[in-house]
């Protein structure tokens, strides 16, 4: 029985009366592929924000890697909320991918993928530089080194930002919606790349998405999120073909008639 | 008298005119960045003290700030026992600086706080500290939506080093008012003036657009 | 004393609300020469963003070469020249008058720019439909473009409105007793630069605050889609 390496207990994230989370209770197991699906406004990419720490938590404990994320144990045991110390240690296990990119556009590929290992983690330039090439030449980028992010498609620029997140060498890898923003006919090229990472890696992936096929293959378990709660978690192949809940059903026709 | 005869005169003016403009605008762009990242600190100390320099240099004319740092400070030195007597060359590159600073500032801060959420989410995520992401994130995205603003402003502080002229500092504008002392030639000599104002303000523009182009360089083809 | 009215010298304090009386009376004359150089500027302005917008461009260049040399040279020597030229060709104005001119002239510069920006933000397709709809031209800029162009053109102009009043001590040079060369003249006889100049700068700074205020006031009534119609 192996400990979680993310762990929601009882989690509350409310936007003053709005209740993003309710009391969400959710474990992820090292090594897993988790994706997050259901529909806007379920509360899925508030789990990454949190995970993340872009979005701090109302109520509860997160666990990351048996650490509590937003809090430290003071003197007495008893938990405090986190200081930033705690929180840059917490955050040097977790890389995220944004649906919008979110690369720098003022630096070229190369750069956006070595800068954070040069100045965060202090590796040595030509280190972060061969990492980088080689983290380019999994995502398939090689020749397009020294552009700028805007000289690059959506599908390209995505590509780097899978890159940019490996290089800190998380153990978490945190997924928001990585297609969302692409033309249809870029999708299939960034989905090869997390694919590849899935099978070849044995990172922590945490997906949210609305690629429900891609779900399918690469999940080790698909979670479905409504209203703050999650509803069901499954291994693909039950969730996709025979799923329990009636909201889930109907969610589930909806995208799929959708597409 | 010739024409000819004032080009000397007035372009040993002109001189002290570049002289003031490259030092004020240097000083000023200092302290615009100074305050402007100052008002945008974390810290209330900081931004107090940014805000407060920023509202009474923008809040009050240049000529009263000129006329104070001349006239005033020698005085209340004088109460403090402290001789604050400035030479009109300091008080007058003083002035024209934290003057254009203040106006400055506002263009840095907007020009930070419009850089926009998702990069600070992406340099959060990659663990940049708030320091790192202001220098290696913010500001060079920040700086090429500052230049036209900056532009204007070198503008403003080339035309308002006419000012130290009332401080008996021999710019242009001093040199022209001389001369028509002298000659009482007043159509000529200050047209020539107008003009020579003119001319420094096409090179300054055409400088500050080099430099616009420098910052962005990045940026070249998008948009 | 000036104007007829006495200072008091036995302490600051005395001496600063003896002389608040006639500051007060300088700041007078700021205001009016602010409000009366805006009002040129205003006027000025919109002739140049007219001509600017002529469709020869016989017309049109000379009227940009012109306001960029008016933003581009100093209000002192502007009025200067206006001081010392306008006279030889007979043209004799009190010097208040002069004053009011040269800020008008310079701001026109300015100015002339908001009414463009203003009128070129409306978005083309208003013109377009108005077209569609077959209103003409001049229907077409009185009752679309306008109402739209107005809320964005009142708050840069309260901006400018603002930057002219901080000018106005320039006028001191050719003799306009406003609020700072009374602060100077206060200086010179007193030997007490200090508190006249100190209060010159609070009273700008008031005079500003409750300007800029007004500005953001504006700014925030008026309707961004536009002046309704009845």
């Amino acid at each position: 029985m192996t400990e979680p390496i993310i762990k929601f207990d009882k989690v509350v994230k409310a936007f003053g009366s709005f209740v993003v989370l309710n009391k969400l209770d959710f474990e992820v197991k090292p090594g897993e592929k988790v994706t997050i699906i259901g529909p806007s406004g379920s509360g899925k990419s508030t789990v990454l924000r949190i995970l993340m720490t872009l979005e701090p938590i109302t109520d509860g404990v997160v666990y990351v890697d048996g650490q509590p994320l937003w809090h430290e144990k003071s003197g007495d045991g008893s938990l405090k909320p986190a200081g930033e110390p705690h929180l840059r240690k917490m955050r040097e296990k977790m890389g995220m991918v944004f649906q919008q990119f979110n690369l720098f556009p003022h630096m070229t590929v190369r750069r956006n993928i070595t800068e954070a290992p040069i100045q965060v983690l202090g590796i040595a330039k030509s280190e972060a530089r061969d990492r980088a090439n080689e983290l380019l030449e999994m995502v398939g980028l090689t020749e397009h080194a020294d552009k700028y992010p805007h000289q690059l498609s959506g599908g390209q620029q995505q590509r780097v930002g899978i890159a940019r997140a490996l290089a800190m060498r998380p153990k978490i890898m945190l997924f928001d919606e990585p297609t969302s923003a692409l033309d249809p006919e870029l999708v299939g090229e960034v989905l090869n790349v997390i694919r590849k990472l899935a099978e070849e890696h044995d990172l922590t992936m945490l997906l949210v998405t609305h690629e429900m096929n891609f779900a399918r293959q690469i999940s080790d378990r698909v979670c479905f999120f409504d209203q703050g709660r999650m509803l069901e978690e499954a291994p693909p192949e039950e969730l996709f073909t025979n799923p329990k809940e009636q909201r889930t059903r109907e969610f589930l026709k909806a995208v799929l008639e959708g597409n | 008298m010739d024409w000819t005869q004032y080009l000397n005169p007035l372009m040993q003016g002109a001189l002290v005119t570049i002289e003031l403009t490259i030092y004020s605008t240097i000083l000023g762009a200092i302290l615009s960045f100074a305050a402007g990242i100052g008002k945008t600190a974390r810290n209330p100390v900081i931004k107090v003290i940014a805000a407060t320099y920023i509202e009474i240099f923008r809040g009050t004319s240049l000529l009263v700030q000129l006329f104070w740092l001349y006239f005033a400070l020698p005085v209340a030195g004088q109460a403090m026992g402290i001789d604050l007597r400035l030479p009109p060359v300091v008080a007058g590159v003083l002035a024209l600086s934290l003057n254009i600073g203040a106006y400055g500032a506002e263009v840095v801060r907007g020009a930070i706080q419009a850089v926009s959420k998702d990069q600070y989410e992406a340099a959060k995520a990659l663990n940049f500290t708030p320091r790192k992401t202001l220098w290696r994130i913010a500001l060079p995205q920040a700086i090429p939506e500052m230049m036209p603003a900056f532009g204007n402003l070198a503008i403003q502080n080339l035309k308002d080093t006419a000012l130290v002229s009332l401080i008996s500092l021999s710019d242009l504008a001093f040199r022209a008012e001389q001369l028509r002392n002298f000659t009482q030639d007043s159509t000529t000599i200050y047209t020539m003036a107008l003009f020579m104002y003119f001319g420094l303000a096409l090179v300054l523009t055409a400088m500050m657009k080099l430099l616009e182009r420098y910052v962005s360089r990045w940026r070249v083809g998008a948009r | 004393m000036l104007f007829g009215i006495p200072w008091d010298t036995s302490s600051n304090l005395a001496f600063a609300v003896s002389i608040l009386p006639i500051l007060l009376i300088g700041l007078w004359v700021t205001i009016q020469a602010t409000v009366l150089g805006f009002f040129i500027a205003l006027v000025v302005g919109l002739v140049w963003a007219a001509l600017k917008a002529a469709p020869t461009r016989v017309i049109s260049w000379p009227a940009a070469v012109i306001t960029e040399f008016l933003r581009d040279t100093p209000l002192l020597i502007q009025l200067f020249f206006l001081y010392y030229v306008l006279p030889e060709f007979g043209i004799i104005l009190p010097a208040f008058m002069t004053g009011a001119l040269a800020l008008g002239l310079q701001y026109s510069a300015y100015t002339s720019e908001v009414y463009r920006a203003g009128i070129e933000a409306v978005p083309r397709g208003q013109h377009e439909a108005s077209r569609a709809l077959n209103l003409t031209g001049r229907r077409t800029f009185t009752h679309i473009v306008l109402p739209q162009a107005i809320p964005r053109i009142i708050p840069a102009m309260g901006n400018y409105l603002v930057s002219i009043m901080k000018d106005v001590p320039l006028l001191s040079v050719v003799t306009v007793l406003e609020m700072l060369n009374v602060a100077r003249i206060i200086g010179d006889r007193t030997f007490n630069y200090l508190i006249p100049l100190t209060m010159v700068g609070g009273l700008y700074l008031i005079m500003t605050l409750i300007a800029s205020g007004g500005v953001r006031f504006l700014d925030r009534r008026l309707p961004k889609t536009g002046i309704p119609l009845k």
